[in-house]
């Protein structure tokens, strides 16, 4: 991969690693999420035109998001359950 | 009017996901080797100190993150700081030797002189001890005005704070000057996710590490927990045959 833009190379790595470390609170377990998270990014690997990159670096932030929002509303809707009799 | 000086004291609690498990000696929950996190309800606190800042109405000139625990309660502190606490306060309190809602809010008081903090804003309660007392006391303790169970807070610029208190079925509204002490509830925002990035950049704010003794103060348990036992576990139903049969049993309940 020596051909490749080390910047960009830079952020795939730290989006990889900024969703590794999210996985740790991960409700089917980190090692569920280690294996899919490790296998989505290893089916992209062959991509070398910088803008399909970028996209994927693009799907990667999105899904960021929503991992984060369903721990919200995970977490949400238990202490609701838990505290507001209905 | 000068700015907010926000204190937000928070919890390191077992994990809301986590089931507690009863200790052998039926004398206390299991801690060891459990997942802990914050209390959520201090999430939403910090959360609301850290949108205070960014509504920019009213200028906060520092927020600070207060916990009294057992030092890994210091991890929690940095979450608090990667959320957007400036600065962090962490008072070593033993784990054998918890201290009980008096005697944080106590201690929450001359922290709070001390770093002459004008708006507490707490949870309404921990979801370990589920005693909801911490907020009131120190609102008593320091004879300040209070608001309990907020679903939204707004302050302008004369520092009058106007409160929507969630009540049984309804809100209450409710305004104050500052100073104040402000719990949360579940719907006053939407905590933000403590991301990698920014844990890294909170351990390079400042965490000042402090005992009871510095404080002057101690704690002695008032009380004494007796017995810890698990709630019964659910019954089984029972089905019913048909319409008739189900009316029988509901009379045979007395719930017709």
């Amino acid at each position: 991969m020596a051909s490749m833009n080390p910047a960009l190379r830079y952020r795939v790595i730290r989006v990889y690693k900024e969703m590794l470390f999210m996985g740790r609170e991960y409700p089917q377990g980190y090692d569920y999420f280690k294996t899919r998270l490790h296998k989505a990014f290893d089916s992209q690997k062959h991509l070398t035109d910088e803008s399909q990159i970028m996209k994927g670096i693009e799907r990667a932030e999105f899904v960021k998001k929503e991992i984060e929002a369903l721990y919200f509303l995970k977490r949400y809707r238990t202490l609701r359950h838990r505290y507001d009799a209905f | 009017m000068s700015g907010l000086r926000i204190l937000v004291p928070v919890k390191r609690v077992i994990d809301y996901a986590v089931k507690p498990r009863v200790n052998r000696a039926q004398t206390a929950v299991e801690t060891t080797s459990v997942k802990h996190s914050m209390n959520p309800f201090d999430e939403l606190s910090i959360e609301e100190a850290v949108r205070l800042r960014e509504r920019k109405t009213v200028p906060v000139e520092e927020i600070i993150a207060f916990s009294a625990g057992p030092p890994k309660a210091a991890d929690i502190l940095r979450t608090a700081m990667a959320m957007g606490a400036d600065r962090g306060i962490h008072v070593q309190v033993d784990e054998q030797t918890p201290l009980e809602p008096l005697g944080v809010a106590k201690l929450l008081k001359k922290v709070v002189e001390a770093s002459n903090s004008n708006l507490v804003i707490l949870g309404k309660q921990s979801i370990d001890d589920d005693a909801g007392q911490t907020g009131q006391m120190l609102a008593g303790l320091l004879d300040w005005a209070q608001a309990t169970q907020a679903s939204k807070v707004e302050i302008g610029d004369g520092g009058e704070v106007t409160v929507v208190k969630e009540v049984d079925g309804g809100v209450e509204t409710v305004r104050a000057k500052l100073p104040m002490v402000i719990t949360t509830d579940l719907r006053l925002n939407e905590p933000r996710y403590a991301s990698l990035p920014n844990i890294m950049k909170a351990k390079k704010k400042p965490l000042e590490k402090k005992t009871l003794k510095d404080f002057d103060l101690e704690a002695a348990p008032r009380l004494k927990t007796v017995k810890v036992t698990e709630p019964p576990p659910r019954k089984g139903g029972v089905k019913v045959e048909d319409v008739d049969g189900m009316i029988g049993k509901l009379k045979e309940l007395g719930a017709l």
